[in-house]
C-alpha cells in the first residue's frame, strides 16, 4: 500500500494544532471567525496570536470581504466557519474577494455533509459542488485528522485560493502523520484490491474503507481510491484506476450532484473509458436529522449498504 | 507622489471630466454621469489626500471611469488607451477586476467593497502601519445588507484609519434612489454604527478637503463622508438628462458635451 493505515486513533482538534504551528512560521497568517470560534477549533490560534485573530461576528459575507481586504495588505487570511455559511450564504463574496486574484485567501469549512444533526440549515451537502465551479478554486475534503493538518499546510503553501472542509473535536486518524504530506491534485489508492472498486473523498473514504472491510469478510477484494482534492484532480491517476474496473462506486459525504462522482465521471467520459459510475452520497433531497449513524443508514451510506451496492454493481 | 503639479485641483477636475467624456465617446456609451459627478472627489483624493501607502477601494465598480480618468492624470494610463473604454480586448473595463492597475479589489458586485476596506484597515493596523483606507460606495449600494455588516465591524473595531465615501448621487439603475428604496438619513445611519459621519458637497473642494482633514483628526472612529454629487456635473445637458445613470449617444452628442464642458 502506498499509504499505511494506522490503527484506530483519535486526534484532538487537529485544525487548531496546525494553525498554531503554522502561525509561528508564517507571521502573515490571520484567522477570522464569524462567531464560531468555540466550535471550529480556532481558539488555540486566538490564544497564541491574539492580534492575528479577527472576530467579525455573525456575518459570513462580511467575513469573506474582510479576508479579501486583509489579503490586499500582504496577509494570508484563513476564514473559518461552517460549510453552509461559507458557500451558500457567502458564495459571491468568496468569489469576488478571495478568488478573482491576484491576492488570495483560504476558507476552512466545518460540519461537512451529514456530520450535524441539523438538517438543511447546517448540513453542507452542496459546498463542494459550489466551490468546484469557481474558476481557479482548489477544493479539498480531508479524510482524517492527518489530512486536515496536511491540507492546511498545503493550502498555506499553495499559490491560489483554497476551500477545504474541516473536522473538529475528536477526529479519526486513518493515516500515519509521520512524514505525511498532501499533494494538491493527487488522488491515491489507499487500499489495493481486484474485485470491486470504490472511489471516495473526505469522510466518504472512511466509509469506503469500512465497506472494504465488510467486503473482505465476504471474500470480495475491494480497491479504494482516495481523492482528498476534488479540484484539481489528476486525471491520469483516476483513469488508471477506473480503467481496471467495469464499475467504480463513488462514496462521498456530499450530494451525488457536483462533487466527487461528477469529478470522476468527467474523467471517465472525457477519456472515453467504458467504466460505469455508481454514485453513493446524499441523493437529490434534503437529508434526515439525527446522528451520523442514523443519517448514514437512511441514505444507504452505512458500511454494509456501501458494500452491498459495490458488490451488486460489480 | 501626491504632489500637486502645476495644475490646480479645479483644473485637474476639469481635465478628469474631459477624459471621462472622451472615454465614453470612444464606444459611444458609458457611465458618464458618475464620471462627471466624481471629478472633484477624484482630484481631491489623487492630488491631495492619498499618500504612497494609502489604499483607495472602489466598491462601486461602475464608477471606474472616474478612477481611470484620475489615473490618467497621475500618468498611469494614456488617453489613447482610455478611449478603448468598454471595448473588446481593452483592459479599460467598465467595471474592472482586482489586478487591473490602480484597482486593488474586484468591485462592481455591489455592496462588497466596504468589507474589503475594513479588512485592509484591520490589516494595516495588525502590521502597525499608518496607512489609511478610503472606500467609495454609492448611495444605491447602501441597499445591500453587507454594507451594514461592514459598517458594524468598522465601528466595533474603531477603525480610525478608514474613510467611507458615499457618492450620494441619488440615482440607481431603476430610477431615483428615494423612489427605489430609501437610504436616507445616511449620516445618521453611519453614526449609529459608530462612525464619525458628515455630509459634504462632493463637488466642492473646500468642503472635501476640510472633511478629509477632519477625518484624519478623529480618533477611535471610522469616518463616513456623505458626498452630495450631481450626476453629469459640468455638462449642463447631462445634468438634466434623466437617463444619465448610463449614457448611450451618437458621436455628435459627446462632441456637444465636450463643447459644453469647455
Amino acid at each position: 500500500l502506498s499509504t499505511s493505515l494506522s490503527p484506530a486513533v483519535v486526534c484532538e482538534a487537529p485544525f487548531g494544532a496546525v494553525l498554531v504551528e503554522l502561525g509561528a512560521a508564517h507571521p502573515e497568517l490571520v484567522v477570522l471567525s464569524a462567531d464560531l470560534a468555540n466550535y471550529t477549533d480556532v481558539l488555540p490560534f486566538a490564544d497564541a496570536y491574539p492580534e492575528r485573530f479577527i472576530q467579525v461576528g455573525m456575518a459570513e459575507q462580511n467575513m469573506m470581504g474582510i479576508a479579501g481586504g486583509l489579503a490586499k495588505t500582504g496577509l494570508l487570511p484563513i476564514a473559518v466557519t461552517y460549510g453552509v455559511f461559507a458557500t451558500r450564504r457567502a458564495y459571491d463574496q468568496v468569489a469576488m474577494a478571495l478568488a478573482t486574484g491576484p491576492s488570495r485567501g483560504i476558507v476552512v469549512a466545518f460540519l461537512p455533509g451529514i456530520t450535524t444533526p441539523f438538517r438543511a440549515t447546517h448540513q453542507a451537502i452542496d459546498d463542494l459542488a459550489l466551490m468546484r465551479a469557481l474558476p481557479g478554486m482548489t477544493v479539498i475534503d480531508p479524510a482524517d485528522a492527518t489530512e486536515v493538518a496536511a491540507a492546511v499546510r498545503a493550502a498555506v503553501a499553495h499559490d491560489g485560493p483554497v476551500y477545504m472542509r474541516g473536522q473538529r473535536g475528536s477526529v479519526s486518524q486513518l493515516f500515519n502523520p509521520d512524514g505525511f504530506t498532501l499533494t494538491i491534485g493527487e488522488p491515491r489508492v489507499v487500499r489495493e484490491g481486484t474485485d470491486v472498486a470504490l472511489a471516495a473523498t473526505g469522510l466518504g473514504t472512511q466509509w469506503a474503507l469500512e465497506a472494504a472491510d465488510v467486503l473482505a469478510q465476504r471474500d470480495v477484494d475491494a480497491a479504494v481510491l482516495h481523492a482528498p482534492t476534488l479540484k484539481p484532480l489528476d486525471g491520469d491517476t483516476v483513469a488508471a484506476f477506473c480503467s481496471r474496473f467495469g464499475v467504480v462506486t463513488t462514496v462521498e459525504n456530499h450530494s451525488t450532484i457536483g462533487g466527487l462522482a461528477d469529478a470522476i465521471a468527467a474523467v471517465v467520459t472525457d477519456r472515453g473509458l467504458e467504466t460505469r459510475i455508481v454514485r453513493l452520497g446524499v441523493p437529490d433531497r434534503w437529508a434526515e436529522a439525527g446522528s451520523l449513524a442514523h443519517i448514514r443508514a437512511r441514505l444507504g451510506l452505512a458500511a454494509d449498504a456501501i458494500a452491498d451496492a459495490a458488490e451488486r454493481s460489480a | 507622489v501626491t504632489t500637486v503639479g502645476e495644475l490646480t485641483l479645479t483644473e485637474r477636475a476639469h481635465r478628469i471630466r474631459r477624459t471621462v467624456l472622451r472615454m465614453c465617446a470612444g464606444r459611444g456609451q458609458g457611465y458618464a454621469g458618475q464620471g462627471l459627478a466624481l471629478a472633484e472627489l477624484m482630484a481631491a483624493l489623487y492630488f491631495h489626500e492619498l499618500r504612497e501607502h494609502d489604499h483607495f477601494v472602489l466598491s462601486t465598480g461602475h464608477s471606474a471611469i472616474a478612477v481611470f480618468a484620475a489615473l490618467h492624470e497621475r500618468g498611469m494610463y494614456e488617453l489613447d488607451e482610455l478611449e478603448t473604454y468598454g471595448m473588446d480586448d481593452s483592459r479599460i473595463e467598465e467595471s474592472p477586476l482586482e489586478g487591473t492597475p490602480g484597482f486593488e479589489i474586484t468591485g462592481g458586485s455591489l455592496g462588497q467593497g466596504v468589507s474589503q476596506a475594513v479588512g485592509m484597515a484591520l490589516g494595516e493596523r495588525v502590521q502597525r502601519t499608518d496607512s489609511r483606507v478610503y472606500c467609495l460606495v454609492s448611495d444605491g449600494e447602501l441597499q445591500e445588507g453587507q454594507v451594514w455588516e461592514a459598517a458594524m465591524a468598522a465601528g466595533h473595531h474603531r477603525l480610525d484609519n478608514l474613510v467611507v465615501l458615499i457618492d450620494n448621487n441619488r440615482m440607481q439603475a431603476d430610477g431615483a434612489t428615494a423612489d427605489v428604496m430609501t437610504v436616507e438619513p445616511v449620516p445618521d445611519k453611519f453614526a449609529a454604527f459608530g462612525f464619525h459621519a458628515l455630509r459634504v458637497d462632493g463637488n466642492s473642494f473646500d468642503e472635501l478637503l476640510a472633511a478629509f482633514d477632519e477625518a484624519r483628526s478623529i480618533r477611535s472612529k471610522p469616518t463616513a463622508l456623505v458626498c452630495e454629487t450631481l450626476p453629469g456635473k459640468g455638462v449642463p445637458s447631462f445634468e438634466v438628462y434623466e437617463k444619465v445613470h448610463y449614457v448611450r449617444a451618437e458621436p455628435a452628442v459627446w462632441q456637444r458635451a465636450l463643447d459644453e464642458l469647455g
